[in-house]
């Protein structure tokens, strides 16, 4: 491609494609003319990532993965570390922004159907970040030993005592003694700052590289590949750069914004992003009046506490997961976009929303006989979703998807 | 012969990668076992004593014996009349589910027919079970007969740790190692065992 130039970059180049690569991913890739703040989600969870890879290599340096010294090392990093205080609560609100903004992604992968054909590797990328984000988050909540962090703790990985015969051994293996100890904090903190960021990062990298094979995907569900001019570019696309760099960069603009807010002004989030519990030493001998997950795990933490039998608890949390990863297969409708997907598809989609934020509620309060109902007639609504999308998606009448966007 | 040039090629590569895949497996083992806890932790974590004499009628302990909370609970003469009536809330009166140490020696599960020394630890997910004796109406129980509580995930138990019907805890609470030496009781071995 450069017979006539020269120079230092030249040189580079003809070894390393960076004006290609450049050019595919970045600067000329086609993305549809149409899309909508939806879609910004995305480009928002890779700034996410990076502030939380910047922020958590800062925290590595006052930070202490003792039994004796995790606890106190958060305060010397909230105290006496200049603008530690900053980094740390940079970190906490980055990790409750992750999940607030890969739950608004995924949400739109499911309103605009996203995960169509040839989209579903894409999608399934997709859940195995989410899986690892929520393995991730848990880990990172352990570091600090509050009391928040043992008990959740406690409770989650009390989790693997319910698989038959292997439980109650595999609980002791994973977390290196009779308690969570010492042992437990270094090697979630190994897993936390080495091998999960390491293996989330690929995902993100295999995540992007099937989403530019397939191309972006547009709030009408249409097929942008069908037109093409004469050198093969979409008709409805415009290259990334300018149109979507600096679309994204309002959104990231505004995203700062709310960020900066939440980190000086409500680093606790009332008690949903950081538990006021955890505020005190981890004591293994008193488990705090009400224990709750942080806001994003409690969906899942509600259904758990929704089955009165523990082996029955785990397999309907982790089968609300899983269920999540087959769902290009379930939808059959014609349509991707709810917009032209039919009455039965929008009446699911709406209740589906109202018993998730009702499970998310649920997950963060105390039990009574009258919530625990509730968390049943969630936790049905939930799977019921899923379950019957085969269905509902391909009896009911789907309006026509436009040729062109 | 160009047939038996790639059988012998499959042979070989079935053969290479069964023994690849023996020896990764062997190279597995240490990074699996250096999970397993420690010698130092498997050293912590001896017997604790504790007197309890001092201890009121009704009233409930908590003993650390290996980090973990283990309750003792000082039983009244009626209290330890009255729980057979509960029986019929229970999921398994008798602890036949669990390995239980001290079978049909006393109603109080332990080696003393007036305290009761049991795990505080609940069978479902790990949390410490709170003690509620007064037999009045709680929130998760209107009815409630008294017992442990477990604010977690709402398991209820009665007062020697017996698990109530359809409650996520699948199992009565565990009556660790332990014996009596007139008012000092051990916990965490058998008598003569140390």
């Amino acid at each position: 491609m450069t017979q006539q130039s020269s120079g230092f970059f030249n040189w580079i180049n003809s070894r390393l494609p960076i004006v290609n690569t450049y050019e595919r991913h970045l600067s000329k890739h086609p993305v549809p003319k149409k899309v909508n703040f939806w879609y910004m989600f995305g480009a928002l969870a890779s700034v996410v990532l990076i502030i939380q890879i910047v922020s958590g290599i800062w925290l590595m340096f006052g930070y202490e993965n003792t039994e004796e010294g995790a606890f106190a090392s958060i305060e010397y990093i909230m105290r006496d570390i200049e603008y530690g205080w900053v980094i740390r609560y940079m970190h906490t609100t980055g990790a409750s922004m992750f999940f607030a903004v890969v739950y608004l992604h995924m949400f739109r992968g499911l309103l605009y159907g996203s995960y169509h054909k040839p989209r579903e590797l894409v999608w399934v990328f997709g859940m195995t970040i989410y899986l690892v984000m929520m393995a991730e988050g848990f880990l990172g909540y352990v570091l600090p030993y509050g009391q928040m962090s043992y008990w959740g703790a406690q409770v989650i990985i009390s989790l693997f005592g319910a698989i038959p015969y292997i439980g109650e051994s595999l609980e002791i293996w994973v977390r290196g003694d009779y308690y969570i100890s010492g042992a437990t904090i270094s090697r979630f903190f190994a897993l936390h700052v080495v091998a999960l960021p390491l293996i989330l990062i690929a995902l993100v990298f295999m995540h992007l590289v099937a989403l530019h094979e397939v191309g972006a995907g547009n709030p009408e569900g249409v097929d942008i590949e069908k037109h093409l001019d004469e050198d093969g570019v979409p008709l409805d696309s415009v290259p990334f750069f300018p149109y979507k760099v600096l679309n994204a960069l309002v959104a990231i603009g505004i995203f700062g914004i709310v960020f900066s807010i939440i980190m000086f002004f409500f680093p606790e989030g009332g008690g949903y992003m950081l538990e006021l519990a955890n505020f005190e030493e981890a004591n293994p001998l008193s488990t705090p009046e009400h224990i709750a997950p942080v806001w994003y795990y409690s969906p899942y933490y509600a259904m758990l506490r929704a089955v009165p039998d523990k082996l029955g608890g785990l397999v309907v949390m982790g089968a609300a997961i899983a269920i999540l990863f087959v769902v290009p297969w379930l939808d059959r409708s014609k349509a991707a976009s709810i917009r032209y997907k039919g009455i039965l598809s929008k009446i699911a989609m709406t209740i589906f929303i109202i018993s998730w934020l009702m499970l998310a509620w649920l997950g963060t309060v105390p039990v009574t006989a009258l919530r625990t109902t509730l968390s049943i007639i969630g936790t049905v609504i939930y799977f019921a979703f899923f379950l019957l999308m085969p269905i509902y998606t391909s009896i009911e009448k789907t309006k026509p998807v436009p040729e062109r966007l | 012969m160009e047939e038996k040039i790639t059988t012998r090629r499959k042979v070989l590569i079935g053969m290479t990668s069964a023994v690849g895949a023996v020896g990764a497996s062997f190279a597995v083992v240490p990074f699996v076992a250096s999970w397993n806890p420690s010698a130092k932790a498997k050293a912590v974590g001896g017997p604790v004593k504790v007197d309890v004499s001092k201890m009121q009628v009704g009233q409930k302990i908590q003993v650390s014996w290996r980090k973990q909370p283990v309750f003792v609970i000082r039983h009244s003469k009626e209290a330890l009349e009255s729980l057979p009536e509960v029986e019929s809330k229970l999921d398994d009166p008798s602890s036949l589910k669990i390995d239980e140490p001290y079978r049909d020696v006393h109603p109080t599960r332990s080696l003393s027919n007036e305290y009761t020394v049991i795990a505080g630890v609940c069978t479902h997910l790990g949390c410490a079970p709170k003690y509620y004796p007064e037999m009045e109406s709680q929130p998760w129980d209107e009815s409630w007969v008294g017992g442990f509580f477990c604010p977690c995930h709402g398991s209820m138990f009665d007062i020697v740790g017996r698990v109530f019907k359809g409650v996520p805890a699948p199992t009565n609470l565990k009556v660790p190692p332990h014996y009596f030496d007139g008012s000092i009781l051990t916990i965490g071995e058998e008598r003569g065992t140390a």
